[in-house]
């Protein structure tokens, strides 16, 4: 048996994981990284999109926010600043989310709006897209 | 008091109770939004701690690069200062304690802005004349990441104008509910003093150079790999640690404020209380007095009919 890789995922609002994995995928702003005990020393900013957790043999997904990883030896960080696994997504209020950033986008105000608009509809488009996945 | 009649002893220690009662509800209140606070503290204190964690890495490795967001100003002109304090006052020293804290540090008047977090930091700030570009009165009792975020936003855009050359956030530590402890965290730009200031804010974190000694023992030589380059790391990554602090920073108030709301208000119960137990015994010893009075008052008139 490969040796592990123990890895912590927190957010605001909890310590969302904290145990060893076989493998993780987490999305960085330069596209997907595996990682894996021993892994080269790396930091990198994440984008929004998901985090992939293997534990004996076992995947599951998350969906996950901007923040960022980093990766020592055996140990991997990630610090996010919203996380939740696919099956708990309040569908609902991605969907609602969505559509208050489709209104803000289409109104047009100034820049700064606009970038907050964009960034909240990057979020619910992949809650969304994560969810109807889960579901299938 | 020596002179009150009964009566008025009567009127005092009914106005004595009520006040008493307006206390004991009011730390009941702090007691429950204490409790409420500190889950919601202890919830997020792993999140702000290992961003420090990670920041004061990245600042270790990074010693020596030239990045706006690093490379103090040649000239500080103006400093910025996030100051955090309740809206509302009974709750002891804690709103003047993080004040004062905050006016000790600022050099003069002209080369310090305050944005104020909280209706008592404006007032105190306005009061005294300095400029407070914007002020934030909703989110002292119950922040949330996105609050921080707004106030994140507002701050490093005015550093990144060079309205303002370096920016402090000053808040007030949750120890225990009996103690609590202004801090001030210099958030821009992270040079020295923000990486001491980081340190200093809590027991569990060690400076860079700590960490770099111990890494010198073990014989660790790692370099780590910025991905995709240092610059573009600091850029995307300096605001999210921001966020974090500031959130940190503002939930540690809020919890402080209840907590010191408490103590205050159960200190202004028990004082209550011991003021009606003297006056009671006042009161007691009047009635006496009085009816000792009649007595020999009858005494004596029934002695003179005789």
């Amino acid at each position: 048996m490969a040796k592990k890789l123990h890895l912590e995922v927190i957010s605001p609002d909890e310590i969302f994981w904290d145990d060893e994995v076989d493998t993780a995928v987490v999305r960085t702003i330069e596209g997907d990284v595996g990682l894996m005990s021993d892994h080269l020393p790396l930091v990198s900013p994440l984008a929004v999109g998901r985090i992939k957790i293997i534990q004996n043999g076992k995947a599951r997904e998350a969906s996950c926010a901007e923040g960022v990883v980093k990766v020592r030896g055996d140990n991997a960080l990630v610090i996010t600043e919203a996380v939740e696994w696919v099956d708990e997504i309040d569908i609902e209020r991605a969907k609602k989310a969505k559509e208050r950033a489709e209104k803000r986008l289409s109104a047009k105000k100034n820049d700064v709006d606009l970038d907050r608009a964009n960034i909240a509809m990057t979020k619910a488009l992949n809650r969304i897209k994560l969810y109807e996945r889960s579901q299938k | 008091m020596a002179g009150m009649g009964m009566r008025d002893i009567k009127r005092r220690i009914k106005s004595v109770g009520s006040t008493k009662q307006i206390t004991k509800a009011m730390e009941m209140v702090a007691s429950a939004k204490l409790r409420k606070t500190k889950a919601r503290l202890e919830e997020s204190r792993p999140f702000s701690l290992a961003w420090k964690r990670a920041l004061l890495g990245f600042l270790g490795d990074l010693q020596g690069v030239e990045h706006p967001i690093i490379t103090p100003r040649e000239k500080i002109r103006k400093s910025g200062y996030i100051v955090i304090t309740g809206n509302r006052g009974l709750c002891g020293g804690y709103n003047t304690n993080v004040m004062k804290a905050a006016l000790e540090h600022m050099k003069t008047k002209n080369a310090a802005c305050v944005v104020a977090v909280g209706q008592k930091a404006k007032d105190f700030f306005q009061r005294r004349g300095y400029d407070i570009p914007k002020a934030y009165l909703e989110v002292s009792e119950t922040p949330d990441f996105i609050d921080a975020k707004e106030i994140r936003r507002f701050c490093v855009e005015k550093y990144m104008n060079e309205e303002v050359d370096e920016i402090y956030l000053v808040y007030t530590q949750f120890v225990s509910t009996i103690s609590h402890k202004p801090q001030i965290v210099k958030l821009m730009p992270l040079d020295d003093e923000a990486i001491d200031s980081c340190v200093k804010s809590d027991e569990s974190l060690k400076h860079p150079k700590e960490l770099a000694e111990e890494a010198e023992k073990e014989k660790i030589h790692e370099i780590m790999n910025y991905e995709p380059t240092v610059p573009r790391v600091l850029n995307l990554v300096v605001p999210n640690y921001l966020d974090s602090i500031i959130l940190g920073g503002l939930l540690e108030s809020a919890a402080s404020e209840q907590g010191a709301r408490r103590v205050a208000m159960e200190n202004a119960t028990n004082n209550a209380e011991e003021m009606i137990e003297k006056l009671q015994l006042q009161y007691n010893r009047a009635r006496q007095a009085a009816i000792t009075q009649e007595i020999s008052e009858i005494v004596g008139g029934a002695e003179a009919l005789k």
